[in-house]
Formats: C-alpha cells, structure tokens, sequence
C-alpha cells in the first residue's frame, strides 16, 4: 500500500543502473553493490565479485535502521576477510535500536571511499501534494543537523523538471564552484530517476564528489507501490521489507497468509497475550476506532490485539480468523475473566448474517475453551441483513453457555467496549 | 436539450443534478435511482452510463415501482454531447485507467465534479490530477472513496448503502449538518450517528484514505461554511497527514465559524511498538505533529468540539445541535411522506421475505458455491481422488460414485466404442459435413444423428431385450424360436465377418471383465447360453460387441441399483449415451483428420448411382 521504504542494497542498485542510461550516463556511480542475506554463501560471493579481493569494503545492515554509526553498526575501512569475520559474527544477532529489538539478517556492503568531511553533501526528495520538494545541504554527513531547518529547499510542482542551472542557482550557492556543474547534473538526472520510477522518497546523505566523480554514500529511499504497474521493468528486483523489529508470531503470520490468498482484507497484529480484551472488528476504520476507544478509555495495556476482517470474506475465512484469535485468547488462565468484542460499524455492502456463520461456528468449536476462560462477547455491527445476524448471535447466547450481548446500530458503535470494560474492574 | 443550471459555488449536488457513470456499474446506478426515488426527485440522478469496452445502447433500470432506460455511451465525448445537462462524472474505473478517465473528464467544460472510486491510483498520478483540476476549477472527490451524499437530492454510487440504511439514516431529505470524513467505510456509520442525534445530513463527503487526497477535509468544511442551509459542521479526521493543522488554522482566523464537531481516530498508534501503517494509504504518521493525540489537541485548543474520545462523539454532537436548535439557528422540519420503493427481489429473498416456485430442478451438479459440485464431490476431488471419466460419468449419469470396476468398466466401452472406421454411417456423414466445410459441431451432429434402431441402436436393443427374456423366465431356446416365429432378428447377435472360429477380441475382453469383476452376470449367463444355441445355426451368429456391451451394462447397473431402477436407467437411453458418448470422440477425431487434410466439397459420383425409372 502506497509508500513502502525499499533495502538500502536495492535503492542502489535501481540508481546505478538507471543512471548509466539516463542523461548519456554521464552521471554514473558506484555499481559494486553487495546484498547479503540469511542464506548468502560467502564463499559464492567471493567467486562472483572478484573485486573484493583487492579492495576495502563498507559493511552496514540493511533493515531500514537510522543511525547505524552511532549505534556500532557500521564497519568502515576492512579488507574483506575482515568483512566476512564481521558479519559472521552479527547474521542473525537479536540487538535492540532505539527499544526496538529485531533479528539482524540484512546487511549492505560496498567499496569504502575515502574522502574529507568537506567532500560530504546532503540531499533529499520528499513528495508533497503540489509536486516534490528537492533539499540540498553543503554540510551532509551524520551532523548534517536539522535539514528541515538548514537546507535550500526547491519545489517542483508536479509535471515538471527542472534544469540543472536552476538546480545550481536555486540549491549549491555553497557548493564549491569545481563541484557545481557535476552535483546539478546529478541531481537533475536523479530527480528525472525519482518521477519515472514513482519514489516518494529519496534521502542520500553523504552525497560525495571524489576525483570529479559521485558516490553515494548512504540511501535510505521509499517507492509507491501503487505504481508496479508502470515500473516492474524499471525497478528490476526490489522488495519492501517490514520496519526493523516487527517479527511476526506463528499466528500473525498464519493470518497474513490466509490474507494473501483472498481478495478480502485480514489483519492481525498481537499487542498483549496476556491482555483481557480481545477485539474481531469488521472494518478498517471500525478497527481503528475500537483499538482507540479502548487506548482512550485507560485500557492500553488490557488490549490483547489488533485487526481487522473486510472486503466480504467468505465464511471459511472468517471461521479462520476468528477460531485464531479464539485460540491466542484461551490459552492462559486469567481468573477475572476475558471479552471478546465482536464488532463492527455499518456495513455498506456486506451481508452481515453471512460473514457472522463463520464467527458463530468458531464460537461453537471453543464453546468448552470459552466457559472454562469466564470470556464475555458483546457484538455490535449494522449493516445489510443485520438484523438476521444479530438474530442468530442472541440464539447462540442462549445455548452457547458463554454469555453474549447483541446491540445494531441503535447502540453506538463504540458502546460496547465501555460495557465490558466497566464489567473487567 | 438544456445545460445543467448555474449554482452557487458551494453547491456540488442538488436535486437536478445528473451524473455520468464511468464503467458499467449497474448495481451502483441502481442504487442511485432507488435513492432519488425515495428522495422524491423528479428524473433519475443517472444521465448516461461510460462503457468505454462496450458499445452504445440502452439498459433497463427502475425507478421505484417502473423500469427506465438509461442510455449507454462507449465514449464519453458522445455522451457530453448528448447529455449537456450532466456536470458531474462518477468514475469507477480501475487503478489503472482511473487517471485518463478522469482527465478526460476535465476537458469536457460541462464537468464540474468528479469522483474516484478507484483505490491504488499512484501516487504521483493523484498528484497530476489534483493540479490540473486545481488549472480547470474541478472539484475532485476520492480516490479511493465511497463517495458522497447530498440528502434527499443526489448520491454518489454506492455511498449510503441500502435503501433500508438510506431511509434508517433519513438520508432521503436534507437535514442541516455537513459532514466530511477520510473513510468511506465508516461514512455509514458517521450518518447514522448524525441522524440520531441531529435533524439529519445535508451532505457528507468521504475524502478517501489516499495520501493526496484530490479535495481535502478543509476545503468541503470551508464550502459548507458558506452554505447557509448548513448550520453545524461534522468531521471525522485520521492519523497522518497534516490535512487538519489547515482546520485549525481556518478555525484560527475565523474563516470556519459554524460550530465543528471533529476527531481525528488512530489514537491507539501508540499502543504499537513499531510504525503502524492502518488501513489507509495516508494512514501512517510522520512525526509527532501527524498523530491522532497531537491533532485532536490542536483542534480542540482551535475551538473544535473535540471529545475525549469516539464513545462521547455521539453526545457531543447532540449536545451541540441541541444548542442550536435552543438558539433557534435550527428549526427541525417535518418529516417528509416516504414514496414506497418496493424492495429488490433478491433482498427480500435474502431476508426469507418472499418464495417463489421455481421453473427448473437440478439434482446432478451445483456451482453455487465455491467450486461446482458433481454430486456430491467437488470438481478437484473428482481429479485428486482420480476418479476419472467412468467416475464422473457415474457421478453424472447415475447420480452416485460406483465401485472401481464399473468405472474401467465404462472406460473400456468408451474406448472400444470410440470409433469403427471411417465407411460406417456416423463416421461417413460426419466426414461429407465436415469437407462441406460445416464446422466442428455441426459435423459431429450429422454423425451422431445417424445413431439409431440401425446403427449403434443394438446395445439398447440387446439389452432390453435379453433382460426381458431373462425376467420372464422363458428358456434360451423358447426365446430363439419365440423371435423366429414373430419375425424379429435378435439384437446384438450376429457379426458379418467374426464367427465362432475367428472371435471379436473385443467382445472376448469386455466378457471376461465382466465374468470376473462383476458381483453376478445373469443377463450375460443367459445371452451365452442363447449364443450357444444359435452359433450351432450358423457360426456366424455370435454375441456381438453392441450385444455384448448392452447386456454386460445391464447387468452392472443391476449390481449397482435396484432391478426398477436399472430398467428406468436404460428406458431413458443410458446405454445409447454411451455409446453417443464414445462414438463422439472418433466423429471429432474424422472431422479434425479432414480439415487437417483439406478435403474439398465431396460430390458422390454418378457412376455410383442407377438412375432408373420406376
């Protein structure tokens, strides 16, 4: 969905390749770019990339983390051998970034160039609504400072481009003067890069000039993913990872998998295992809105998970989605007892009894679960057929032995989470 | 033909309005019509629907209790010329075609409006859009959005869902509150809140969840500000974005002076450890300033009407239309009659409100539900379970999986069957169809036509007459002499070249198989014990494969059903069927072996003929 941060590897490799074609490749940097990941052999490595043989590398992970100098991730200057040992010993490390903790298995490496602080330069493109600011800053480098701040800014309203003399009269006065032409040159080529392959972000920082020729030092760059459509062949191999840290639980990956293989939409994101209100809300805006309610009403660390189902799932996959999430929250004890909400706004087209089949018959299947865990359901959704639905969930109330309260759209949609949360004190 | 009428600025929809539908949406514009039925309008809110893949035409719809056509256009340029009065385009193409959709509706002058329904336009696209209708003076809705309603005078698609929810939410009739929302998922919902706790919707819009949305939250409040028939201002804002600080700034300098109920949901973002991207495209926050906390304290400190949370948005915005109205800004009207829509019939079929008999019965198969059934296995567990074509034909034909044997049984009369050369009548007339250059069909057809009490006729033959015999108990001898003295050949008895010294494989094969395999072959028995009383006439007279294969099926079926229902099976010509069945895929195979050849018209010779006179 829309704007989705790419590997550092594969921003680098997309900017060398295309570079070389656009503006009679006169702009051309860096190509030996390395991606190592869980299953590289090094050994291959070696044999395919000769040039690591005789030449000093860079080593950084590459899982979209900022600051990696600071955080001692970053091995500068190595033969490598050096390289290899390096990352030997942190493939596959659990390390924690600003109180983010996550596997490493993502790493970048590249030639080290040597240079002077002096030589380092800091620019952006970030997408704003009337077109796409271009920021440039002579001091780039880790204390590059605030850029918002700092930087010369340029906007490009949308559909245009500009010309490298606006470019150098608008953003390098501080460039000195032998480096103008080269970095305006490249930074119009590179913007042409960005508007055909649909970035929506492209931050270098260090941007260096060595011998009259552009390295990019760092990259950290976002593609809309909206535009496959238009630049599979231009992206080449590309892949948007998950933010560092977030590694899925055998259940969340479960879900994201039934998701992949229907056109409807389920999520599901476990907060709290230990958390006694549990949520299976119909709706992304509906879901969000719960998740709130219960955040607004003092019961963060009580909110056990997030999802969401939509897009009219049929029952089978509703009856997954619910039996998973029945499964996370009958698993450990908790003598006060859980709630299960089940809700839901109005639906615009969704047939309310038909995706509630599903729902009941997992409710069924975990009728001795539920009773032995003291879980309380309260259900509220609208909707076509709404009434049928609420119907068969009061009928299960009564013979399911776990107590269920019904409530349509007469009762506020957010209602019920104070109901039970006043009935968890 | 007129144009649409000049309306102040702040008006995008009234009860005049009409709108082109861009693709064909027929369950939208049906919804529509229900709508400005319900809403008492005068002519249908559709002027013509898009079909850019189809052609021109008409296609039937109701309005309330008749039916209407609606004109259909392949191109949008015909339609503005024959719709001048249609100012707004309703574009439901995909994410892919949206945008040239869209800017070809730009350059009509007579569009003012249009929406996007599309979601996953990109980006950068949006953005063309949102600069060229900024250049134009469009007004852009979505993308990916539901729509937008004008009480009781136009609707956008689908917004408002059913006509029960329409008249529940009194969106049928206006009512004094603007409302503008990113979702368009709970857009329902917000105008359910609103009728309860006001006098209703005037208009509501979904901005959509994209990050560049083409009209912004603000930009509808400001336009309802100006509107005087709206008295109080109703918003449901997202995480992400800066969209609302553009609130809080118009709030600031008084350019927003209606009172505003707003909140901004995503608040539980912080419950997450790491960056939450909701459902929404736009639904992510950059910094501190894009969140939903940061936001619903800059609106409030602005002089929204913020609540502490969504679970006190309904009392708030009661509490301030009951102000209001103590104010005597709002004077709630009265309601207005509710013309009768009669409900669809699928929906009151749904809801169990109505039953019909039904003209048609089907026993054999169902492809209602997620994959077609045959009886009762599904189509792949046919092919896991490798159950084959004498599986299906069992599943099919006979309404129940038969043993194994049966299966190959099946399978070995359709291959033995299949084909008999090219001189026999089927084979002969396919191919003289087939090289006057018929087609496939109609060459196979003239050769099964041939099928008959003649040809291919004896299994059918020989079956009911052998288990006839048989059941009656006469003797193999009475029967022989029995046909004699009424004149009847026996059906499947005699072969013009095999005999008892030079047996027909075939039959030996389908023979054995049956002897061997079969639970018991007493119509077999019998017909051998008939075949050794006429071969001593004449060694030609042997059981023939037709015979043979008539009598064996006759038996199977009686291993496998009742004695009755057996009887009815080959009454009603299963065992032609097979033999149609088999024989059809040597007819395909002659047809395709003369095209393939290129055989010009066959004339049959003169010198084949005697032309005499009687």
């Amino acid at each position: 969905m829309a704007q989705k941060a790419i590997r550092e590897a594969h921003g680098k490799k997309l900017l060398s390749r295309l570079l070389k074609e656009y503006n009679g490749g006169n702009y051309v940097v860096e190509e030996h770019i390395i991606s190592v990941g869980p299953e590289t052999d090094f050994d291959a490595l070696t044999k395919d990339h000769p040039w690591l043989a005789s030449t000093r590398v860079v080593v950084k992970p590459d899982h979209l983390i900022k600051r990696r100098g600071k955080n001692d991730l970053l091995l500068l200057d190595a033969s490598w051998d050096e390289a290899r040992q390096w990352l030997s010993e942190r493939m596959n490390n659990e390390i924690t970034v600003s109180n983010v903790t996550g596997i490493l298995d993502y790493f970048i490496v590249e030639p080290f160039i040597p240079h002077d602080e002096d030589d380092e330069f800091y620019v952006a493109i970030t997408s704003v609504r009337e077109g796409d600011n271009i920021l440039f800053w002579h001091q780039g480098g880790v204390d590059v400072g605030d850029v918002n701040e700092n930087s010369e800014k340029m906007l490009v309203p949308i559909g245009s481009f500009p010309s490298a003399g606006e470019i150098e009269k608008n953003l390098l006065e501080q460039v000195p003067a032998e480096h103008k032409g080269l970095v305006a040159g490249f930074i119009e080529t590179l913007f042409r890069i960005y508007a055909d392959c649909h970035f929506t972000y492209l931050e270098i920082n260090p941007l260096i000039v060595v011998d009259d020729k552009i390295y990019i030092l760092d990259l950290a760059a976002m593609l809309d993913s909206t535009a496959e459509f238009i630049c599979r062949g231009k992206w080449g191999d590309i892949e948007f990872p998950s933010p560092f840290g977030r590694i899925l639980t055998e259940e969340e990956a479960y879900i994201e998998e039934l998701d992949s293989k229907t056109g409807s939409s389920l999520k599901l994101t476990i907060l709290n295992p230990k958390g006694r209100v549990w949520t299976m809300v119909a709706g992304g805006g509906a879901s969000v809105i719960y998740a709130d309610t219960i955040t607004d009403l003092g019961y963060m660390d009580e909110m056990a998970n997030y999802g969401e189902y939509s897009g009219d799932p049929n029952e089978e996959f509703t009856f997954k989605y619910a039996k998973t999430i029945l499964d996370c929250m009958t698993r450990e004890k908790d003598p006060r007892g859980k709630f299960l909400l089940i809700g839901g706004a109005i639906a615009n087209f969704t047939d309310v009894a038909s995706t509630f089949k599903g729902i009941i018959r997992a409710l069924k299947e975990y009728q001795q679960k539920l009773i032995e865990h003291k879980v309380k359901i309260f259900v509220r959704r609208g909707g076509p057929n709404y009434k049928e639905g609420l119907r068969q969930m009061k009928e299960l109330g009564q013979s399911l032995g776990v107590p269920i309260e019904v409530y349509g759209p007469e009762a506020h949609m957010t209602g019920i989470v104070k109901l039970a949360l006043k009935e968890s004190n | 033909m007129k144009t649409a009428a000049k309306k102040p600025d702040y008006i995008l929809f009234d009860r005049n309005t009409r709108a082109f539908i861009y693709n064909m949406q027929t369950n939208a514009v049906q919804r529509m019509l229900d709508f400005d039925y319900a809403s008492q309008r005068e002519t249908p809110s559709v002027g013509a629907i898009i079909n850019p893949t189809g052609s021109d035409g008409l296609v039937k719809f109701f309005f309330g209790p008749r039916e209407v056509l609606l004109p259909v256009y392949k191109s949008l340029k015909t339609a503005a010329e024959k719709c001048p009065d249609v100012d707004v385009m309703i574009n439901f193409a995909s994410f892919r075609s949206a945008a040239e959709a869209t800017l070809e509706a730009f350059a009509l002058p007579q569009i003012k409006t249009v929406a996007i329904i599309a979601e996953g336009i990109p980006e950068r696209k949006v953005k063309e859009l949102i600069a060229k209708a900024k250049e134009l003076d469009k007004v852009m809705i979505g993308p990916a959005t539901i729509g937008g309603i004008a009480a009781g005078a136009f609707k956008i698609g689908n917004t408002g869902g059913t006509l029960e929810n329409i008249l529940d939410s009194k969106l049928h009739r206006p009512g004094s509150v603007g409302c503008v929302s990113n979702s368009g998922g709970l857009s329902n919902e917000t105008y359910n809140i609103i009728s309860r706790n006001t006098d209703g919707l005037y208009e509501g819009i979904a901005i959509g969840g994209d990050s560049y949305p083409g009209t912004t939250l603000v930009e509808h409040l400001l336009r309802f500000e100006k509107n005087p028939a709206i008295k109080m201002l109703v918003s449901l804002g997202e995480v992400g974005g800066n969209d609302e600080y553009e609130i809080v700034e118009a709030l600031r300098e008084k350019r927003i002076t209606k009172p505003l109920v707003i909140w901004v949901t995503g608040t539980c973002s912080k419950a997450f450890k790491t960056e939450m991207q909701f459902g929404h495209a736009g639904a992510k926050a950059h910094g501190e300033t894009e969140t939903a906390d940061a936001k619903n304290k800059a609106l409030k400190d602005a002089g929204a009407f913020v609540p502490d949370s969504f679970d006190d948005y309904d009392s708030l915005i009661n509490k301030v239309y009951t102000d209001l109205v103590k104010e005597g800004v709002i004077t709630p009207a009265p309601e207005p009659q509710i013309p009768n829509v009669p409900v669809d019939y699928k929906t009151a079929l749904q809801s169990n409100m109505i039953r019909k008999p039904t003209n048609f019965i089907c026993t054999i198969s169902d492809d209602r539900g997620e994959e077609c059934l045959y009886g009762s296995k599904t189509i792949s567990q046919v092919v896991q379970e490798g159950l084959g074509i004498g599986g299906t034909i069992s599943l099919l034909w006979f309404k129940r999986l038969m043993p194994q044997y049966a299966s190959d049984f099946i399978e070995m009369c359709l291959v033995i069957t299949a084909d008999h050369g090219p001189a026999v009548s089927g084979a002969h007339n396919c191919i003289v169809a087939s090289r006057a250059g018929k087609d496939l069909i109609s060459s196979l057809v003239s050769g099964l036509l041939t099928i008959g009490p003649r040809f291919g006729g004896a299994i059918d033959g020989a079956a009911q007459m052998f288990s006839e015999a048989y059941d009656a108990g006469i003797s193999p001898a009475q029967f022989i002499s029995g046909m004699k003295k009424k004149g009847i050949n026996i059906q499947g008895i005699g072969h013009l070249i095999k005999s008892t010294h030079n047996p027909d494989m075939r039959v030996s094969l389908l023979k054995e198989f049956a002897l061997n395999n079969f639970k018991e072959t007493p119509i077999l028995n019998y017909a051998l014990e008939v075949e050794k009383i006429t071969t001593t006439k004449r060694d030609n007279l042997i059981l023939n494969v037709d015979g043979c294969i008539g009598i064996c099926f006759a038996d199977l079926l009686r291993n496998e059903m009742s004695k009755e229902e057996a009887d009815e099976y080959i009454s009603m010509g299963a065992l032609n069927a097979l033999f149609v069945m088999g024989r059809s895929i040597g007819l395909i195979g002659h047809h395709l072996d003369q095209k393939r050849l290129k055989q010009g018209l066959y004339r049959h010779p003169w010198d084949d003929i005697s032309f005499l006179s009687e």
